[in-house]
């Protein structure tokens, strides 16, 4: 994290850290891989006790921060996770929340989003659709009008912690003719609704579970949109909704890169060959070397992120989230497989804790955007 | 110290002053690198000094230098907002390395007051440019073992040796240059550093030419130069102490972290390689634009650079903030390395055949030499082999290497052919 993170941050940090050492170490962590939910809902609640679900809430809906930048402090949560390959839908939710709360209709949605603070309920963000990245202007989930309600047909997937969402953030696409012809739309849609099927999918990592979410007529009051299409408002908060999500995943694979490199370190000085330590073999110091830099790059372009989005600014923003995407995302990846590989034949076993981690930071890089996605959105931004 | 003027109303201050003093450069955003400097010829210089010259009337010279010695007194915050504003203006980026940001801080931090007092003003003004005499033809990684001696023959030190990768001392007033005091100590503890005239009798300069045909490096050759005593930077057989503050300042300077450097808005490592914009005028230009390869290796060349400023200022914060150790600079220097040697790829790519060949004023030249002499980002100012050694030992605390000379005596060490 920053180097100079305040007083209260770092209490924040040192607190965020010692209930997910006692509540979900990484034994807990392997028992929760192997049972029906990837988190355990009352321990959801008490992480938003501690602050986990209200500070992207904007200000005038109830949401506070330690530091006055509510997604710098929640990156140093995400960070914290990614230490200990932490179960919990944090970005989902957040995101949610910031979502509602920002919207020009917040006001509809205060219970839910009352709710995602208190922890009692969850939420996740629909946006992704099957056999395409993260191509919003490719959304085909459309939302037709019918008297007073909106009838939601599509698919969605990628939904992370879908399998436990109470409710849905939904993007979808108006028709061709009509109102806002063919602009996005987004609605707050209850998972149990009829018409919404929600199946769990297979993940890589062992307890960040996804779904996918089949809307079949899905019909919904139009009190459920958030904001109102048109003029843009939507198109706006999915990038700023992204940009938020990338932010606090920077933060998650530079925790998650870190503390590989961390153990990878101590191990390089236990483990001994040819009569002297890992640790003093210079094409092994080099390679650390370079994991160093890529950390010490990592923290800074995702401490970056985080302060371009807290600051508002929407073109800064979406440059910031990409570079520190693009960046860190390749990165940890090949980090966390250096570590495999310095770690010898143990790292590629079940019983090593690495593989935990590799799942993780393998997972982050494909979702919220790919790197390559990443790199083409900045061109984008730069107008090439 | 006085209440210090305030960023913003510094900025102004300068803004106006520069538009009224400084020419303007003939070509839009076109500011010579200073590190890349092409052929430089001795016009060259003269002008870089005229310009120094007009600064330090103007009140502008040394931002970061103390008052006292000819300089401003103020801060990095404003030095970086000096720059920002010179940015499309004519300014003396000759003088930035080693001059105002290597061997001017080490007078500044190591040198006597009689030292501080005859040379900063004159360095400031632009009368007195300076230049390293430290690596030498032997070795420059192993720089503590170098074997330029000097003798002690009254008030002053008889100095025999050579020199080698002295940037611009052809053009040099005065140059920082270490040598062996005390042959019977183990070698880190018979150095001293002497700052020695340039031209006077017995030093001969050769210029080098790079591969690229750029000339500013040089080699020289010290036979019996006379250096007076009093021209010892710290103390004598203590020149390691000072050369390791020297490396400290060059590695800063190189990785674009020094708060010395003026001018040069987009020069200095961390944009030496094409910016962005001429990225992508070549793929316009190249019909490539719409490709997304090309898209995407232009994007990466951007975030490069966007990282290595992210990179700069959170070291500059964790060595402020005591959680980095001072040798944190060889953080920024390897990443300025590694992604220098990116970014010429990037370049080469996308230029394709245009870069290797093409007719005169056509196609891009630039990119093809530049690709040519990537390796000297890996190289200059430390290599980056000794970056990482640097990071993993004093960083990560991880074993030293293996040494054939520590602890015995410096005439015992062997040496190569």
């Amino acid at each position: 994290m920053e180097y100079n993170l305040t007083q209260e941050q770092a209490l924040f940090r040192d607190t965020t850290r010692d209930f997910l050492e006692k509540e979900t170490p990484l034994a807990v962590v392997r028992e929760l891989a192997a049972g029906p939910v990837g988190f355990d809902r009352e321990w959801w609640r008490r992480g938003a006790e501690l602050g986990w679900t209200s500070m992207l809430v904007a200000a005038a809906r109830g949401g506070d921060s330690i530091s006055g930048n509510g997604i710098v402090d929640m990156a140093i949560v995400a960070e914290e996770m990614g230490r200990l390959v932490s179960p919990g839908p944090l970005v989902p939710v957040n995101v949610v929340a910031m979502a509602l709360s920002e919207a020009s209709n917040a006001e509809a949605h205060a219970e839910v989003i009352e709710q995602l603070m208190a922890g009692t309920a969850v939420a996740s963000w629909a946006v992704y659709e099957p056999d395409r990245g993260w191509d919003p202007g490719s959304i085909a989930l459309t939302a037709t009008r019918d008297g007073g309600d909106y009838v939601l047909t599509g698919t969605k997937d990628r939904v992370d912690s879908g399998d436990q969402a109470d409710y849905l953030l939904v993007t979808a696409r108006l028709p061709a003719s009509g109102a806002a012809a063919g602009e996005l739309a987004q609605f707050l849609v209850p998972a149990t609704a009829a018409g919404v099927r929600v199946t769990r999918d297979e993940s890589l990592d062992l307890v960040r579970r996804f779904a996918t979410v089949r809307f079949d007529g899905a019909r919904v009051p139009a009190a459920s949109l958030v904001g109102a299409p048109g003029e843009g408002e939507t198109t706006a908060a999915v990038a700023r909704q992204l940009q938020a999500a990338v932010a606090l995943q920077c933060a998650e694979l530079a925790g998650a890169a870190g503390r590989v490199f961390e153990f990878t370190v101590q191990w390089a000085f236990d483990r001994y060959s040819f009569g002297r330590p890992l640790a003093s073999y210079q094409a092994l110091k080099h390679r650390f070397a370079d994991m160093r830099l890529w950390l010490e790059a990592s923290q800074a372009t995702a401490g970056a992120a985080a302060r371009a989005v807290a600051a508002g600014g929407p073109t800064q923003a979406a440059e910031l989230t990409s570079v520190a995407k693009a960046y860190i995302a390749e990165r940890a990846t090949d980090l966390v497989q250096d570590c495999v590989q310095l770690h010898g034949g143990i790292g590629v076993t079940w019983e090593h804790d690495i593989h935990l981690y590799l799942r993780r930071v393998t997972v982050d890089r494909a979702l919220w955007g790919t790197p390559a996605e990443h790199r083409l959105l900045l061109s984008d931004i730069l107008d090439v | 110290m006085s209440d210090t003027e305030d960023v913003e109303s510094f900025r102004l201050r300068a803004r106006e002053w520069i538009a009224a003093n400084l020419p303007r450069l003939p070509e839009p955003g076109n500011a010579p690198d200073g590190e890349n400097r092409g052929h430089v010829d001795d016009a060259a210089w003269l002008r870089a000094r005229e310009l120094q010259r007009l600064l330090y009337d103007g009140g502008f010279a040394g931002i970061c230098y103390p008052r006292e010695y000819g300089g401003q007194g103020l801060t990095p915050a404003h030095q970086k907002a000096f720059t920002e504003e010179t940015a499309g203006y004519e300014m003396p980026l000759l003088l930035n390395v080693p001059t105002f940001s290597i061997c001017g801080p080490v007078l500044l931090e190591l040198g006597t007051e009689e030292q501080k007092r005859e040379h900063l003003p004159r360095v400031l003004s632009g009368e007195e440019v300076l230049v390293q005499f430290l690596s030498e033809p032997r070795g420059g990684s192993d720089l503590a073992g170098l074997t330029t001696r000097a003798v002690r023959d009254g008030d002053v030190f008889i100095v025999s040796g050579a020199k080698i990768w002295s940037s611009g001392a052809y053009a040099a007033d005065y140059a920082t240059c270490l040598v062996r005091t005390d042959w019977e100590a183990p070698k880190h503890r018979g150095l001293t550093m002497l700052l020695m005239k340039v031209h006077q009798p017995g030093v001969t300069i050769r210029r080098i030419k790079q591969l690229d045909g750029n000339e500013e490096f040089c080699e020289e050759f010290l036979d019996d130069v006379e250096v007076p005593v009093a021209n010892v930077i710290g103390e004598v057989n203590g020149g390691w102490a000072v050369a390791s503050r020297q490396l400290f300042h060059e590695r800063n300077a190189v990785g674009g972290g020094s708060p010395y450097v003026s001018g040069g808005a987009r020069a200095g490592s961390a944009r030496r390689a094409a910016p962005v914009s001429a990225l992508t005028e070549l793929v316009r230009r190249t019909g490539q634009a719409s490709d997304p390869r090309a898209r995407e290796l232009v994007a990466e060349s951007h975030l490069l650079s966007r990282v290595q400023e992210q990179l700069i200022d959170r070291v500059v914060a964790g060595m402020q903030a005591q959680q980095l150790p001072p040798t944190a600079g060889a953080v920024i220097r390897l990443f300025s390395g590694v992604s220098s040697v990116r970014r010429a790829e990037i370049s080469l790519e996308l230029a394709g055949a245009g870069a290797v060949t093409a007719p005169a004023g056509a196609g891009d030249p630039a990119i093809g030499v530049q690709f040519l002499m990537r390796q000297a980002s890996c190289l200059g100012g430390g290599s980056t082999e000794m970056a990482r050694n640097i990071i993993s030992e004093r960083i990560l605390g991880m074993p030293r290497e293996f040494a054939g000379d520590r602890d015995i005596p410096f005439s015992q060490v062997r040496q190569g052919r």
